[in-house]
């Protein structure tokens, strides 16, 4: 089966999801992020790689934070850039996802950034699109958000260099969470000896460790010597309900405490991917603690995004 | 007409025939096999030299589309599909709309059907009006118009009090009960099978129990009714040895398996190939091999393909948006041949899962050869190689994951009633 992510030459043409990808594509990307990082500390945050190009901003699906770093990443790689939330024109007017797309097309799109609420929706139009038209998955149902999975192990790499030395812990919602897929598959890519998630068995998927992680319910044992917390936000609507019986019993047994944070190593660091949710899955304290790499994590969000963009306009 | 079918391999697989013998056909019937009657003047004669004949295939599930889904299908292409495919009867399920549950319905497609004169086909009454697994259709009149079952078609029937009067009712009449085994609630939402793929891909998985929960309800209630039931589309491990278990304990008890499952896995939905949307969905290797060795032992008693034509742009969405299910009235033939091939299978016991077993199963008599019989016959090639082609399908429905595959097994003949309804090349 031919790789949707690879052209012919065996070059990254789409990214749809972290997995299929190699070691050094993920290295490449990563790399290519870091030169990105000086650009917004200058004067003029500008670098002309994406002068003339259209990218086009899909959104079937409400994002915030993952919009605007898309879209302050292509203004500074200097793209046009539109930013269409479809879920609230088009689609509410019935028209489907690829006449969407092939009337963006015809307006000249040169890339595409996609969110959509089902899982293999950036599959499904990266297979629809001409050969010179690139795909960027920014979140496809529970599937992939591999953007995401490549800003939290570039913040993971700039505080903890040597990544095959590491333990890792994810906790969470994994079931429904396409950040948690991206990030276990961009760790175990690069290395990281020892993945771990920490859930109940309701927000489990059903084989998870077939994806390289140990499996932990207990949160005590599972943070036990990790280098590094990734939690994971728990969507409002599952909070009460079939799944979990109430945010309070949550936040008791599986939200993020400074004294559980004190069984993991002295020098862990806390991620998350946004938007939190205090006092559910983190502690303010936590959150705002001096472990916390929240903030940083969002910067280089767009160091990552410009990094992506400005490979995929060059292969 | 009278058609001498000579030098062919024979495999009558109810009769207990693979030989190299004639067959001689007049009046729509076969008139004598090996030997000629006396006096035969053969106004055709079709050379089989090489080629395999054996009765018309029987396919326990093939959704027609009509009435009601014609930009789908069509009764003609789909027949037409049928003929091509050697299928020369074909059970079709009553989820059409108007669903199948009026005695005049089934007249018409009967009378439809008839008059295009390419297939037998056996309507199946709905069990429940219009499907809701409420109230009970009249199945003595559904019987008289022509349904030779009842079955819920994919809708659920969650209240067991229903299911229970169901089958009691059926049973006062000895009509077969056809159910496909689902747990309602469990498989709500999901459309892959909860295994390796789907927590990779991000699908919402449909555990096994869905079908051993629901397979385990419609035992303990055949027991008590003595009801007989048809298990449709089993796709488990666990599934096929319960059925297995009940056979042994004497339930009057049979079932299928989709064609595709017997070739195919979870792994084949690949990059998210809405092709292999299918219910129930495609499990694991595991499942797989057990459903092999369930046909192996005739504890599954046939191989249908329950063919489900989907129009291009139904299947052209994400993987859980695209409508379930794949075109297959063609394939059935060399997807057994594949099976047969790979599980070391002999071509008459393959037969038999796609001939006199699901004839037997819809009670009818065909799928062999015997003298006196209705001349069903397919004659094929089963070396003859080929590529599945969207082009190439008769059906409406081009919507196959096997699309682009080597296939052996080529139909050369369909003869329905002893007419020639198909010739290929």
């Amino acid at each position: 089966m031919n790789n949707p992510q690879l052209n012919k030459e065996g070059k990254l043409t789409h990214l749809l999801s972290i997995e299929g990808l190699s070691a050094s594509i993920l290295r490449e990307i990563l790399d290519t992020a870091e030169s990105f990082v000086g650009v917004a500390e200058r004067e003029v945050k500008k670098v002309p790689l994406l002068r003339g190009k259209t990218v086009c901003n899909l959104f079937f699906e409400n994002s915030t934070r993952t919009r605007t770093t898309f879209e302050i990443a292509a203004k500074r790689l200097s793209a046009d850039v539109i930013t269409l939330n479809v879920g609230t024109s088009s689609q509410s007017k019935g028209e489907t996802i690829l006449d969407t797309v092939d009337n963006l097309i015809a307006m000249h799109a040169d890339m595409f950034v996609v969110r959509h609420s089902q899982s293999g929706a950036a599959h499904f139009i990266a297979r629809h699109v001409q050969e010179n038209i690139h795909v960027i998955n920014a979140g496809d149902g529970r599937h992939a958000h591999p953007t995401q999975g490549l800003l939290d192990v570039f913040t993971i790499r700039h505080y903890k260099p040597e990544m095959h030395n590491l333990r890792v812990a994810v906790v969470g919602d994994l079931l429904h969470s396409r950040v948690a897929r991206s990030e276990i598959h961009a760790l175990t890519t690069l290395g990281v000896p020892e993945v771990r998630v920490i859930a109940p068995k309701t927000l489990l998927p059903e084989h998870v460790e077939k994806l390289g992680v140990r499996v932990f319910h207990d949160m005590a044992e599972g943070l036990k010597d990790v280098d590094v917390v990734m939690m994971l936000r728990l969507q409002n609507e599952r909070m009460n309900g079939a799944l979990l019986p109430s945010a309070q019993e949550y936040f008791k047994c599986y939200g993020l405490t400074q004294e559980k944070l004190a069984l993991a190593r002295p020098d862990a660091i806390v991620m998350h991917p946004g938007p939190m949710n205090r006092g559910v899955e983190i502690d303010s304290a936590v959150a705002d603690g001096n472990q916390s790499v929240i903030l940083p994590q969002v910067t280089y969000g767009i160091a990552i995004r410009m990094a992506v963009m400005s490979i995929l306009a060059g292969n | 007409m009278k058609i001498h079918i000579k030098n062919g391999r024979l495999i009558d697989p109810k009769n207990g025939i693979d030989a190299k013998q004639d067959l001689f056909i007049a009046a729509g019937r076969v008139v004598g096999v090996g030997r000629a009657p006396v006096d035969f003047q053969a106004n055709q004669t079709i050379d089989a030299e090489k080629l395999v004949v054996c009765p018309g295939l029987v396919d326990l599930s093939a959704r027609l589309r009509e009435p009601g889904f014609e930009y789908k299908a069509t009764l003609e292409s789909e027949l037409q599909a049928a003929a091509a495919g050697g299928v020369t009867s074909l059970a079709c399920p009553p989820d059409t709309d108007p669903v199948l549950d009026e005695p005049g319905l089934v007249e018409m497609l009967k009378h439809r059907a008839k008059l295009l004169n390419l297939a037998h086909v056996y309507p199946l009454g709905a069990l429940t009006r219009q499907l809701q697994g409420k109230n009970l259709t009249e199945m003595c009149e559904l019987a008289e118009a022509g349904c030779v079952g009842f079955s819920q078609a994919d809708a659920p029937l969650t209240d067991t009090q229903v299911l229970w009067n169901a089958m009691q009712y059926a049973a006062t009449f000895d009509f077969t009960v056809w159910l496909r085994p689902e747990d309602a609630y469990l498989v709500k939402g999901g459309v892959a099978h909860n295994g390796e793929v789907a927590a990779r891909l991000g699908l919402q998985g449909i555990p096994a129990s869905t079908e051993t929960i629901a397979i385990a309800t419609i035992l303990r209630l055949m027991k008590e009714t003595g009801a007989k039931v048809h298990l449709c589309r089993l796709s488990t491990a666990e599934g096929v040895e319960m059925v297995r278990q009940a056979k042994q304990q004497g339930l009057a008890v049979s079932c299928d398996v989709a064609a595709t499952h017997v070739h195919l896995t979870e792994h084949d939905i690949g990059y998210f190939d809405s092709h292999c949307h299918l219910r129930p969905p495609l499990r694991s290797q595991r499942d797989k091999e057990a459903l092999r060795s369930g046909l192996a032992d005739a504890t599954i008693d046939a191989i249908c393909s329950d063919h489900t034509p989907v129009d291009d742009d139904a299947k052209l969405a994400t993987f859980a948006e695209s409508e379930a299910g794949a075109s297959g009235l063609e394939l059935l033939l060399p997807l057994t041949l594949k099976w047969a091939l790979e599980g070391k299978v002999g071509l008459s016991m393959a037969l038999e899962r796609i001939t006199s077993a699901p004839a037997a199963v819809m009670g009818i008599n065909t799928g062999h050869l015997s003298v006196g019989t209705v001349a069903d016959i397919c004659v094929f090639d089963a070396d003859a190689y080929y590529q599945v082609a969207a082009k190439n399908l008769k059906s409406q429905g081009k919507n196959t994951p096997f699309l682009g595959m080597e296939l052996a097994g080529k139909v050369r003949y369909t003869l329905v009633a002893g007419q020639v309804v198909y010739q290929g090349d």
